[in-house]
This record gives C-alpha cells, structure tokens and sequence, in this order.
C-alpha cells in the first residue's frame, strides 16, 4: 500500500556520497602520484635525499639533490612570519571581537578578510619593489647593530640585495595574518555569555575577562589558526620566489641568506620540466612539503578540537 | 477518507535509550485525540512514531505494531516517505518555506509529487486555505512570501499546507505553544472544522486546550527521570478530566503534580 | 597613585565602592591601546598595497589599447597593446574550474550534512581541511604528475583548472556546509511531513533557502582562485596573442603575464605588470563585492 520508487532517492544519495569519497580519493592519489614520479629519481639520486643541500639536476645520468637547505630556508621564512603574524592576529581578533562597537566591527573584520583576497603575485610585486626598499635600512641596522647575534648576522647575500629572507618572512606574516585573525575571531566570539557574566560580576575589567574567560576559551582555537597560518606560509609560492633572491652561498642561521623554499625552487624550475628523472627530483620536493602541509594541518584540526572548521 | 489507527505494544528506543514503554490505543476516524502529560513524558515521542517522522533521529526504533485501518504502517514494504503522504503533520514552530510565496507553500507538498496543472494547483490552493480558514486575509496576496504573514496566520498555512495533500491523518505538534491566545483560538475552531474530515492526533501542553478540541484524551506520565514514559490511561475526554481512573491522572489534571 | 597619598585622611571604615587600584587601571588600560594598535598595523599593508596598485597601475589600465588588445607583436620596450588576452585566460580558467569544482563541491558538502554518517564523513571532513591546506604549488605538481607525465597529456589552460579545482573544491564544500547547517531542521521535517522524499526535500526547499549563502560561498572561491601564480607557472606556456582554445597551446592569463614581465628589464614592462595587478585586484574584488552583495538576499531568518 505505502510501497514506492526509492531510484530517485538512491541516485542523489549516491552522487552526494561519491562526491565526498572523491574529496578522500584527491588527496589519496595526490600522495600516490607524486610518490610514483618521485621514486625513480630518488633511486637515481647520488647524494642524500635529506642531508644533501645540494639541488642539481642538469645532468640526468648524476642527479644529485638534497632537501636540507630548502627545509631550512622554508622554516625560517615560516617561523618568522608566525612570530609577527601570531601577536598582531592576537591583538586583531581581540579588538574585533571584544572591544570594537558592534556596528563596526563587520566592517572592520571585513577589511582584515581582504588582505586575503589580494592574489599572492601582488604581494610579491609589492614586496620586492615597494617593501623590500623600505626594510633594507633595518636589515642593515639590525645588521650592523646586532651582527654578533646569529639570526641576525650577515648572511649569504652580497650586502645591499633586499631580497632576503627576512623581507619574505613579512610578506608571509601579512599574507597569513587573516587567517590567523579569521579562526581566533570565530572562536573569542562564541565564548560562553556566561562565562564573560561571571568575570564581570566579580568586577574584572576588559582586560581581566579577556585573561579569564575569552583566552582560555579560545587558546586552542588561536593556536589551530596560527598552525592553518604555519601551513599556508610552508606552501606560499610565488610571493617568496619573487621577494627571496637565490644565492649560491652556504645557509646559515641568518635572516639575511636568500635562497629557496621547497615551494619557489619548483617554481623557478617549472618551465624546465621536460625529462622525468630531473622532474622527479622536484617532485620528491613537492612530496616532502605536501607530507609536511598534511601534517601541520592535522595537527591543527586536532588542536582545534572541533572548534573550527576552517 | 479518514482512517483509524491502532497501536499496538509499541516500544519506542533512541539507541539504547527507552523512551515509550508498551502503548496500546486506538483512534477512532473522525475524532480528536490529545494527548497530554508532564516534559519528557513521550507524548511528541509517539506522535511522531504515527507517521514515522522519528526516524530522522539517527538510532531511533520501534517495536510493535501502528495499523492505519489495519494495514502496518512499519510492514517492510511501506515506505516512510509514502507513509507521510497519507499521515500529515503540522508542528510546534510555524515553518513555512521561506523561499516560496504563501500559494506556493499550500500547493509544495503537491508540486512535489509531480502534479502539473496549473489549475488543478490553484483549485487546490485555494480549497486548502479556505479548508484552513485563511483564505479571506491572503486571498489578495498569494505571491507574497510565506514568511510574511503573522505567527497565527503562518500556522494556518502550515495546515493548509498538510491537508492539501490530502491526507488521512492529521497530526499536531503543539501546534499553539509558540501563539497569541486569538490566534490559538482561531485553530481551535479550525481544528473543530477539521474533524469533520480528517482523523486528528494533537499533542498539547495546554489542559484546557485538550478538554476544549478532544473527543478523547491519553495521559503520559514517567515513573522518574530515565525511565521510559508510558500511557497512564485513554479514555473519553470528558471522563479524564471529570473523574479519571487512575490517581497519578487526577494528580497531574488537578495540578497537584511535582 | 593618589589613592595611596591620600590613605591616611579616609575613613577608617571601608568606602561603598572600592575603587579599582591603579595597576589594574593601567594594565587594562595598555591592553585596549595594544590591541587598537594591532588592527591599525594590520590595517597598514592593505591601504599600502591598495593605494601602490592603484597609482602605479592606473596609468596601464586608463591607455588605449588595454582593455581591447593582446600583447601580441609588441615588443618588450613600447608601451603598447593590452591584456585582453589574459584576462580570456584568467576568466576562461576559472570558469572551466567552476564548472568542475562547484557541482561537486556541492554535492559533497550535501554528503557531508544530510547524509553523512560515521567513518566515511568523519574522514571525508578531515580530507576537506587537508585539501585546503594544500599549496597550489603541490596540486599543480599533482596534476602535471598525472596527467602530463603518465596519461601523456599536453601543457593547456584545462590542466591548469583542474589544478584550480583542487584549491576551489574546499572553500566551496566548506561554504556551502556552513550555509545547509543554517537551514533550521524544522523545514526539513516539515517537507517529509508532506510525503516528500528526502532527495527532493534537499533539492527544492533545502538548497534554495541556502541559496544566496551558497552563491556567496561559490563567488568568494572563485576570488580565492583567480589569483593563484602556481599552477600557471607549471601547466601552461605563456602566450603574446589571444588563443581561445583551452584544451590546446599556450594561454595567457593576469598572474602569467606579471610573471613573465618580470624578467622584462624594460620600464615598460614595469608598466604592464602594474597595470595587470590592479586589474586582477579589480576582477577578484568584483567578485568579492558580489558575493557581499547576494549575502544580502539571504532566504534565512537567525
């Protein structure tokens, strides 16, 4: 008597879930694909795939790459833009979400989501040629100043180039800051009403609900975007081959080498990617940063704890 | 058209949770019955299990047998969707389709099921609103959203909505918890109106409300709180408010309930 | 700091109202500078970018032949020709993504609301955050690996959009999923009240109320890909003149053309790459201001 066509039901529920199985699907054979085209140069290769920090590839029959120098110039771009992004984007969502006037803190935050609406190959632009000018005094103060210092000694680079892994690292920090800002905002905001009653009840100003309800509500949310942040500015392209000069020198731990992330040595060498096995060679660095974004990104939805869906 | 329905030994689960313990009763076509009792007690719990809305609830089961004119509306051949063509329902919260106008929203349910004709749709439409006493306010702006009329005026739509698809059974969901007295009062005529034609089920918080629209009432009570509800008793309306059978009954309709 | 001169002289019995002592004052006080101070910095490489872009591109996109005109026969030195050419590409590009990415964008972000149960959402969820995370560097190479190295297909402007929908399918899934979660449940039962089945509840009440959300969410991912220098650089050639042909030869687009400009030591080129970012500034804002536009339009009542 009730008894019906369920074909309709059955064909939408199956495109809806083979949708969602392809998502799983993607980022399975992006692993498995870039694994295949790594492995024949990986065996190829003449020098340590993970001391080696050299990167040539030339000649077919002597590959010899290594990813040392690329992890360390990646880090260090990555770390730096975390620490000045990471206070600022603090500061933001606070003023967004705590002390900004209901009526204009959408706007305000609206401004805050543009810087990342702006294409990364204008912040390189405007790094290189407008920032980069600006910063080079300080790099030479600092320089000068606190040389003795290793992070800021003078690096790699021939004294007055601009593009130094410092300048890369603020591009980063201003390119991450408002993903930093969108996941802490989103998270201060729903701090419990009752636990910001409570604080001010017992008389706490601002300030002291903020250090007793809205950071420890939110602390691991902050800390879930400022890794989201960590692995935007691990993969960030075309800012950093722009802004960041190469160099042939040794990396040190300086701020002032120039050199190559995982993600600008690709780049640079993509319109050479024509035999497989020096392609491979960049592909196995491509595998590397798609392990190393998968992992930061893991660990931030696991720090988030289902706070965030970002 | 209307249809009685028989439950019985139902048990209703949400995983392991027992919600409704052993219910038997029967609805006689043609009349109102309410059903009443304190939160929690299941009474919404098995209103839904009447046309097999719970099963939206992930974990949800039953047990035992609902029969609408002797045919199991959970036999393995009925199937939910065409179940709820025959059994509608109308809810606690007005829930018009926002993205409809007020004739659209009558005529969905139709619409949806692959009617075509224009005309027939209008003829529906119309008969529906006037079916749910609202005809006369929006008759001069059906295109206009459904949204856009007041709260009482929305849940009379969401009826016309239900029985212009023309179903056995109507079922209610505290349909005048979220309404002004005027406005409850007009569904109360409307429900009066209804019984003429459909088998009506209501749940209601409101006492008077079940004395004033039912022919029969079913109390639900819980022994303590993760017990499962049950039905204390069903019987005509005029006896469970005059002189019940049970004394938990005559405690909770006196007010003397904890 | 008076509060504590003046101890002597009060009352021995305490005020009705004890003030707040000066050190919490002036740590409060510090803080709200502090944090004022943090949105305004964050507010300074914006306007800085904006007003840069504007000035020095202003000059490229009011002349003649910008709009109108490929590069094509123009030498490195003239301030000459235009960028019709990659904007086609840009747009085609995009597109193209579109097409792919955002049917199953939204389907899967159905998937994962109204049918998702257990392991297989709970993982298709995590993916999506993966997927997010993954450089445009890293999905272009993905694509090349695939699809130019082992199925031995050519370099054209259709790899780069399948690149594209790798960085489009989350911001779509994700949007569209926020939008469905805000359609109240109480649509939904009511649409099964009426006999209808679930598929069609999802098609015809539950996606048009998410409607204009979904737009906005579709509009902010294509902004988010329109801009993207990775997979260019990677799966297609640069082209001076128009090709209309996504499936073959070399395409041009806004970033590709900044990028190869760049090792123009001409003033000229210069000119073009000013000129070409704020063009791409002004394609990817009208699709920001479209979307906050169609937000507006939104079917549901918080």
């Amino acid at each position: 008597m009730w008894a019906s066509s369920r074909r309709g039901e059955s064909v939408f529920r199956g495109l809806t879930t083979g949708s969602g199985v392809l998502v799983v699907a993607s980022i399975a054979l992006i692993g498995l694909f870039l694994l295949i085209q790594a492995i024949p140069s990986l065996l190829a290769n003449q020098a340590n795939f993970f001391t080696s920090t050299e990167f040539s590839t030339g000649d077919p029959d002597n590959l010899r790459f290594g990813i040392l120098d690329l992890l360390v110039v990646t880090l260090k771009t990555s770390i730096l833009a975390l620490v000045i992004a990471m206070p600022i984007a603090l500061g933001v969502a606070l003023f967004l979400t705590q002390y900004a006037p209901k009526r204009v803190a959408r706007p305000f935050a609206y401004v805050i989501d543009l810087l990342a609406a702006v294409p990364s190959i204008v912040y390189g632009l405007w790094g290189i040629l407008v920032l980069a000018p600006v910063i080079l005094p300080v790099n030479q103060w600092l320089v000068d100043n606190l040389g003795w210092f290793p992070l800021f000694s003078q690096g790699n680079l021939p004294v007055g180039v601009r593009g130094t892994i410092f300048t890369g690292g603020v591009i980063l920090a201003v390119m991450i800051l408002p993903i930093i800002t969108a996941v802490a905002r989103e998270v201060f905001a729903q701090t419990p009403r009752f636990h910001i009653e409570a604080a001010k009840a017992l008389g706490a100003t601002r300030w002291e609900v903020i250090t007793m309800a809205v950071l420890p509500y939110g602390r691991s949310g902050y800390i879930a975007g400022s890794m989201l942040g960590l692995g935007r500015a691990l993969g960030e392209t075309i800012a950093i081959l722009l802004v960041i000069s190469a160099s042939t020198g040794m990396q040190t731990l300086s701020l002032f080498d120039g050199g190559y992330t995982f993600a600008s040595l690709i780049a640079s060498a993509a319109s050479e990617f024509s035999q497989p096995l020096p392609t491979g060679a960049y592909i196995s660095a491509g595998l590397v940063l798609f392990v190393l974004t998968f992992v930061v990104n893991a660990l931030a939805r696991v720090v988030a704890g289902g706070k965030v869906n970002g | 058209m209307a249809k009685r329905i028989d439950l019985k030994d139902v048990d209703i689960y949400y995983g392991a949770f027992h919600a409704v313990q052993s219910v038997n009763l029967t609805v006689a076509p043609r009349s109102v019955t309410a059903f009443i009792g304190p939160s929690g007690c299941g009474k919404s719990t098995v209103l839904r299990t009447l046309n097999r809305m719970h099963e939206e609830i992930p974990g949800a089961r039953v047990d035992g047998q609902i029969l609408l004119d002797g045919e199991n509306i959970y036999d393995r051949s009925a199937d939910a969707v065409a179940v709820r063509r025959t059994i509608g329902m109308v809810f606690q919260m007005p829930n018009p389709f926002p993205t409809m106008s007020i004739r659209d929203n009558v005529v969905a349910g139709l619409r949806l099921q692959g009617v075509k004709d224009k005309k027939k749709l209008d003829e529906v439409a119309e008969a529906s609103l006037r079916g749910a006493n609202l005809w006369n306010e929006v008759k001069d702006r059906l295109d206009k959203p459904g949204g856009g009329i007041s709260g009482g005026q929305q849940q009379r739509l969401c009826i016309a909505r239900a029985i212009a698809v023309q179903p056995d059974v109507l079922l209610m969901d505290e349909p005048c918890s979220a309404l002004d007295p005027i406005s409850t009062l007009a569904i109360e005529d409307l429900i009066a109106d209804l019984k003429k034609e459909y088998t009506i089920v209501i749940v209601t918080h409101n006492m008077q409300q079940a004395a004033r629209v039912s022919d029969q009432t079913g109390f639900f009570n819980l022994e303590a709180t993760g017990k499962p509800g049950h039905l204390v008793e069903i019987d005509d309306t005029e006896k469970i408010f005059s002189n019940p059978t049970e004394q938990a009954t005559e405690d909770y309709i006196s007010g003397r309930f904890g | 700091m008076s509060t504590a001169l003046e101890a002597p002289d009060q009352p021995a019995s305490s005020p009705p109202f004890q003030p707040i002592s000066t050190a919490r004052r002036l740590k409060n006080t510090s803080a709200t500078v502090l944090v004022a101070l943090a949105f305004l910095i964050a507010c300074v490489p914006l306007v800085w970018i904006l007003v840069e872009v504007v000035i020095r591109g202003a000059g490229a996109i009011f002349s003649a032949d910008w709009w109108g005109r490929s590069q094509s026969g123009v030498n490195p030195e003239e301030y000459a020709g235009g960028v019709y050419h990659a904007i086609y590409g840009t747009i085609i590009q995009a597109l193209l993504c579109g097409v792919i990415a955002v049917p199953i964008g939204i389907l899967a972000a159905i998937y994962l609301v109204e049918y998702g149960r257990g392991r297989l959402a709970k993982t298709t969820s995590f993916m999506v955050d993966i997927l997010s995370g993954v450089p445009s560097i890293v999905a272009a190479l993905f694509i090349f690996a695939l699809f130019v190295s082992i199925l031995g297909a050519e370099q054209s402007a259709f790899m780069v959009s399948l690149a594209l929908v790798l960085l489009m399918l989350p911001v779509v899934i994700r949007n569209t999923e926020e939008m469905l979660r805000l359609v109240p449940d109480r649509l939904r039962e009511s649409a099964y009240a009426l006999g209808i089945p679930k598929w069609k509840t999802i098609l015809r009440i539950v996606l048009p109320t998410a409607l204009s959300g979904t737009v906005t969410g579709v509009m902010l991912a294509f902004a988010r890909v329109i801009g993207e220098t990775a997979p260019v650089l990677v799966l297609v050639g640069y082209a001076r003149a128009i090709n209309y042909d996504p499936f073959e030869g070399n395409m041009a687009s806004l970033p590709l053309l900044m990028f190869s400009e760049f090792s123009n030591p001409e003033p000229a080129g210069q000119f073009r790459i000013w000129g070409a970012a704020l063009t791409l500034i002004l394609i990817v804002m009208i699709f920001q201001l479209g979307a906050s536009v169609i937000s507006r339009f939104s079917a549901i009542q918080k």
